[in-house]
């Protein structure tokens, strides 16, 4: 027991950290190895930057304390009319809500079927390779080609999922047409498509864990569940962590799959319209671009809290 | 969007040792009814993880009318046929999103490895008054989302009248703030006495990095070609957005604005699909190597 205590703890110090490098600044060598003509190195780059990041960014939070539209060419100042309306827009609040619902529904399987599949590779049975291939070439394919994969799947009287289900001796379910199962199914499409890669994150974590620590385990006498539960899972937390992060962020993004699978729609009884959703409708169908803007800016807003938490719950954890 | 947060700084282990190695195997020493258990979940997963792809497959080699068979047949009535991929291939629509997203896809690909090679460069090695603000403000760049940018974008590419252009629908693409970070954490760690020894020679900056650094930073610049690439062809938000000219459209938009007028020719449709994914599937097979090691040293690539 003392020797997998320890063990761990040498993993932990020596082993590759998880933790990422703050860069070099050596001050020392600086006359030989710093090199003139920075400006010009990174002013393409800068240029770029700011015309199409930086520029955009400060011109749609200015457009949203206005009313521009699409199809008039005066705007006008409306200060804060547009965030105090989009704070009593039932809208925002359904779509929001849909959005966080998706998050959370997404999130979980998409970690845990991550790491039971790394898990899996990691035993190390033969055909690495087409493991691999397996699990993340899914995570290669356009979204397009996704979203028309999984409405033949999904369709109702000739899909493969129905068919299945009827081999159990289920009845059909309505995958895109039942207002319950709307979300449901753009998770199951998430899922299918995004796994593979916090497949490789778990993976290369995997990997890094050293022999030495399993060696001592099981000298010790920790059987394959021990291990699993006393070094390997622990070991994982700091990848977790990055996962989970990354996830999040990127589930609270949900449109692409969304949009296309229901056509636009929204879904039936629009369950499954994402925030993102309601920003392209209310500014490109409805051609109101400066609420458009204030929409996206309150959500840009949730979003870097969410990033600020996260980074503060994942730093106090490691501490 | 790509991540600059902690990466995994370790690769995955790609190399297919000829005994299995006792190091990357904790199950190993399991016993036999173990180990099969584990290869059949294995195998189940990846089984069910390809189905929805064999199950396309299939569809796209049948004749229309075998396609809405019941109860559905894995092997048709009527045989297989390259009946759909023949039509998709004559569609003329269809060969230029084909020919659009490889311009683009390729224009973004270079363009953004040079810009971000440059200014990672210019981070890393070299010394100037505002370089720590300009890189402070670039990695804060990680933290917009693209999606939040598209009204004021749109508003701005109409009003600079490059709505409906490849500069449209490319110079947006150009922005990555999280590749320059990659690179420049990659540069910092290149050893300094080859440019050293260069610099004592004469050499200048620019010579340097085009003939010293980057030869030496090969195999980073590949894993972020590669993921540049894959976003790029994979992109459908933006040029959905800024295009309408049904010539300018990329593939996947494309497919989606197809798919209504198919109607129910699902053959068709699971033909295109499966045509569009091609590509990047090839590239898995070619550069699987460079691939997972992009997604495991830097932690980037998913949008």
């Amino acid at each position: 027991m003392s020797a997998v205590g320890s063990a761990q703890n040498t993993a932990r110090a020596g082993g590759p950290a998880l933790v990422g490098r703050a860069g070099a600044d050596g001050g020392a060598r600086r006359s030989l190895s710093v090199g003139r003509g920075g400006p010009w190195f990174v002013l393409p780059f800068v240029l770029v930057y700011a015309a199409f990041l930086l520029w955009p960014l400060v011109y749609g939070l200015g457009m949203s304390f206005t009313d521009t539209s699409l199809v008039s060419p005066e705007a006008e100042f409306v200060g804060l009319d547009n965030y105090a309306q989009l704070a009593s827009d039932p809208l925002v609040w359904r779509t929001l809500g849909i959005t966080l619902l998706f998050t959370v529904l997404s999130t979980v399987p998409l970690v845990l079927v991550a790491l039971v599949m790394a898990l899996l590779v990691h035993t190390g049975t033969r055909g690495q390779w087409f493991w691999r291939f397996a699990y993340f070439a899914p995570f290669l394919l356009p979204v397009s080609t996704v979203v028309l994969i999984w409405q033949w799947l999904f369709q109702g009287d000739f899909g493969l999922l129905n068919a299945v289900l009827g081999w159990v001796g289920l009845g059909p379910v309505g995958w895109t047409t039942n207002p319950d199962m709307a979300l449901w199914s753009v998770v199951l499409v998430t899922v299918w498509w995004t796994v593979g890669f916090n497949f490789l994150l778990y993976l290369s974590a995997l990997q890094a864990i050293p022999a030495t620590v399993y060696e001592a385990a099981s000298l010790d006498g920790a059987d394959g569940w021990r291990r699993l539960f006393s070094i390997t899972l622990p070991l994982l937390k700091v990848t977790t962590g990055l996962v989970v992060v990354l996830q999040v962020l990127a589930s609270l993004k949900l449109f692409d799959q969304a949009y296309i699978l229901y056509g636009g729609s929204g879904g039936p009884a629009g369950n499954a319209s994402p925030i993102l959703q309601y920003v392209y409708d209310t500014g490109f169908v409805n051609y109101r671009l400066g609420y458009a803007s204030a929409i996206s800016y309150a959500f840009f807003l949730l979003i870097i809290v969410v990033a600020v938490l996260q980074a503060r719950l994942t730093s106090r954890k490691e501490s | 969007m790509a991540a600059v947060t902690d990466a995994p700084t370790t690769p995955v282990r790609l190399r297919r040792s000829p005994r299995r190695s006792p190091d990357a195997v904790p199950a190993l020493r399991s016993p036999l009814w173990v180990r099969a258990a584990l290869a059949t979940a294995l195998t189940v997963v990846a089984l069910l993880w390809l189905a929805p792809l064999a199950w396309a497959l299939v569809t796209s080699l049948k004749e229309e009318g075998d396609t809405t068979a019941v109860p559905l047949e894995l092997v048709p009535e009527n045989g297989f046929t390259l009946q759909a991929y023949r039509s998709m291939l004559s569609n003329d629509n269809l060969i230029t999103w084909f020919v659009n997203s490889t311009v683009v896809a390729v224009v973004v690909t270079v363009l953004t490895v040079a810009l971000c090679a440059s200014a990672a460069y210019g981070f890393s090695r070299t010394r100037f008054r505002g370089r720590n603000v300009l890189f402070a403000l670039t990695i804060a760049g990680v933290m917009v989302p693209p999606q939040i940018l598209i009204v004021p974008l749109y508003r701005q590419m109409l009003a600079w009248g490059m709505a409906d252009t490849y500069a449209g629908i490319i110079l947006p693409q150009l922005v990555a703030p999280a590749m320059v970070f990659i690179l420049k954490k990659f540069f910092d760690g290149v050893p300094n006495e080859l440019e050293e020894a260069a610099r004592v020679d004469g050499a200048g900056s620019l010579r340097i990095f085009l003939q010293i650094v980057l030869p030496l930073s090969r195999s980073i610049l590949a894993a972020v070609a590669i993921f540049v690439f894959i976003g790029a062809w994979n992109n459908f938000l933006w040029p959905f957005i800024i295009t309408t000219d049904p010539s300018l459209l990329t593939l996947p938009v494309g497919l989606v604005q197809v798919q209504s007028s198919f109607g129910v020719r699902y053959a068709q449709v699971m033909a295109s699909a499966i045509l569009a994914g091609l590509p990047l599937v090839v590239v898995f097979m070619l550069f699987q190597r460079q691939i997972i090691r992009g997604v495991a040293t830097t932690g980037l690539g998913g949008q």
